[in-house]
């Protein structure tokens, strides 16, 4: 896996555990890296996505059988940490 | 208000029942109760109910003096409920749970139209029960407020094979009300019967079922301070019938009639709602606002459901990087009783189909559904006490999990 972009495995974890070590992952990358993610928790299936869209990254999701592949595009670094009202 | 039992004139004979036994004063101990999805009763109604176990026990098909007393009594509870739905007392049913009443229902409205199709259209947020049915194969998806996306619901039920449509006034999670009105009419034209389900809204949400509206209707009378119990309305010209032999009690509707005592409950509960329910409505708004500004305040928290278009008791928002079980445990160590729609703060493998549908955070996840005023005298205390902990509630969770550096 040299050179390609970094793997989280969180196979095995339960929520929040999967998005936390996404984002301690993802924190000292620049923007427009890459990083992947394993995961076979049912509820990252919403809380990535939803964790992307909160921080301003793309995440793109690939099924396996036993489990799902998160590639996340990381956004320019947010600074309004507060952001906040899902529906505006 | 006097209550119930004494506006039906009943006689004071059923209190030789007691035996002599002091009353304990009725205290539901409430303090913190920010969780009131089923919450305890309105005072009033536990002071009928502890009546009507004397007056109010016995079986209403009965005969004898004690069975027509509570005959008597159940009409006019049913009497009091049927305006709670707005339908007539010969339109309503009793039944042990709101989820049986929805469950049946959409029962008796699928067999009835069963040649005319076998699909039931659901939004993605309904409640379980309901989408667990038979017929509920593909669900009509929701905004991100979680309000029902109306093109696609009108595009289910051009799709043909429809035996029933349902919808939910208003989401008991996050809050959102639903397009009923336009709903409503799209049913219309396609002559498919509609279910309302009103049971986050009964009693809190005043014109949450517009007159006319649905073919069928169920509330819960927990939401208005009665005891957990199923109201079911089919308004008279919906075809409706359940499989099977015919059920005696209820309209048709089902096997025994209901217990007395719990009826009265319900019935005493609305009516003291009910005389109160514009005041309230404001109040609650206000405090639930609150709660929202003080959410949307602390870093990575995401608050949830339509910010105008909603229930006034019901506000949900989602801690990012923080665990809800933990986060329950940490708001209830500071005396603040809330619930949550995480897969981890539940029995439930899964998290919350609500949030999961709505695309928001599943994780560290609170609800509040705010008790009534009448029930919690204490609540707008609660709320402020929520308000000044959760920025650090927050904070200690995140620092006990080791996040507060993200």
């Amino acid at each position: 896996m040299s050179g390609g972009p970094p793997v989280v495995d969180a196979r095995g974890a339960r929520c929040p555990v999967p998005v936390i070590r996404l984002a301690r992952a993802a924190r000292d990358l620049p923007p427009g890296a890459t990083v992947l993610l394993l995961a076979d928790d049912v509820a990252a299936w919403s809380d990535v996505p939803a964790w992307a869209r909160m921080k301003g990254h793309t995440v793109t999701l690939h099924e396996d059988e036993h489990w799902t592949e998160f590639r996340v595009v990381l956004g320019e670094r947010r600074t309004d940490r507060g952001q906040a009202d899902s529906s505006t | 208000m006097q209550t119930l039992l004494h506006h039906l004139r009943w006689s004071q004979a059923g209190q030789r029942y007691r035996l002599g036994v002091a009353r304990s004063p009725y205290d539901p101990q409430v303090s913190g109760l920010l969780d009131a999805a089923r919450g305890p009763l309105h005072p009033l109604a536990a002071e009928t109910f502890d009546a009507a176990l004397s007056a109010g026990w016995a079986d209403p098909t009965r005969l004898h003096p004690p069975g027509r007393r509570a005959r008597a009594l159940l009409d006019g509870a049913r009497e009091v409920l049927a305006d709670a739905l707005g339908v007539r007392p010969d339109e309503l049913s009793v039944h042990g749970s709101p989820e049986s009443a929805l469950e049946t229902g959409l029962a008796g409205l699928r067999h009835a139209r069963r040649r005319a199709g076998s699909r039931v259209v659901a939004g993605a947020t309904e409640r379980s029960v309901l989408l667990l049915q038979p017929g509920v194969d593909a669900v009509v998806p929701v905004e991100r407020t979680g309000r029902v996306d109306l093109g696609a619901y009108a595009a289910a039920l051009d799709g043909g094979d429809v035996a029933a449509a349902v919808l939910q006034t208003a989401n008991a999670e996050v809050g959102t009300r639903q397009p009923v009105p336009e709903v409503d009419a799209d049913c219309r034209e396609h002559g498919v019967p509609l279910l309302l389900d009103a049971t986050a809204s009964l009693g809190r949400d005043p014109g949450a079922i517009p007159s006319r509206a649905g073919a069928v209707l169920v509330g819960d009378a927990a939401t208005f301070g009665g005891p957990p119990l199923g109201l079911l309305a089919v308004r008279t010209g919906t075809r409706w019938g359940l499989p099977g032999p015919r059920r005696e009690a209820e309209q048709g509707r089902e096997h025994a009639p209901p217990w007395v005592p719990l009826v009265l409950a319900a019935a005493e509960a609305w009516r003291q709602t009910a005389a109160v329910t514009a005041a309230e409505e404001s109040a609650a708004r206000t405090l639930v606002d609150r709660v929202r500004r003080a959410a949307a305040a602390v870093p990575d928290v995401e608050v949830v459901g339509d910010p105008d278009d909603r229930l006034p008791h019901v506000v949900t928002f989602s801690v990012l990087y923080a665990d809800g079980e933990v986060l329950l445990e940490e708001l209830a160590r500071r005396g603040l009783l809330v619930a949550s729609g995480s897969a981890c703060s539940s029995s439930a493998l899964r998290p919350s189909h609500v949030l999961a549908a709505l695309g928001v955070l599943t994780h560290g996840n609170v609800r509040v559904t705010l008790p009534l005023g009448a029930v919690s005298p204490t609540r707008a205390d609660d709320i402020d006490r929520l308000c000044r902990e959760l920025p650090d509630a927050v904070a200690a969770v995140r620092r006990r999990l080791g996040t507060d550096d993200l």
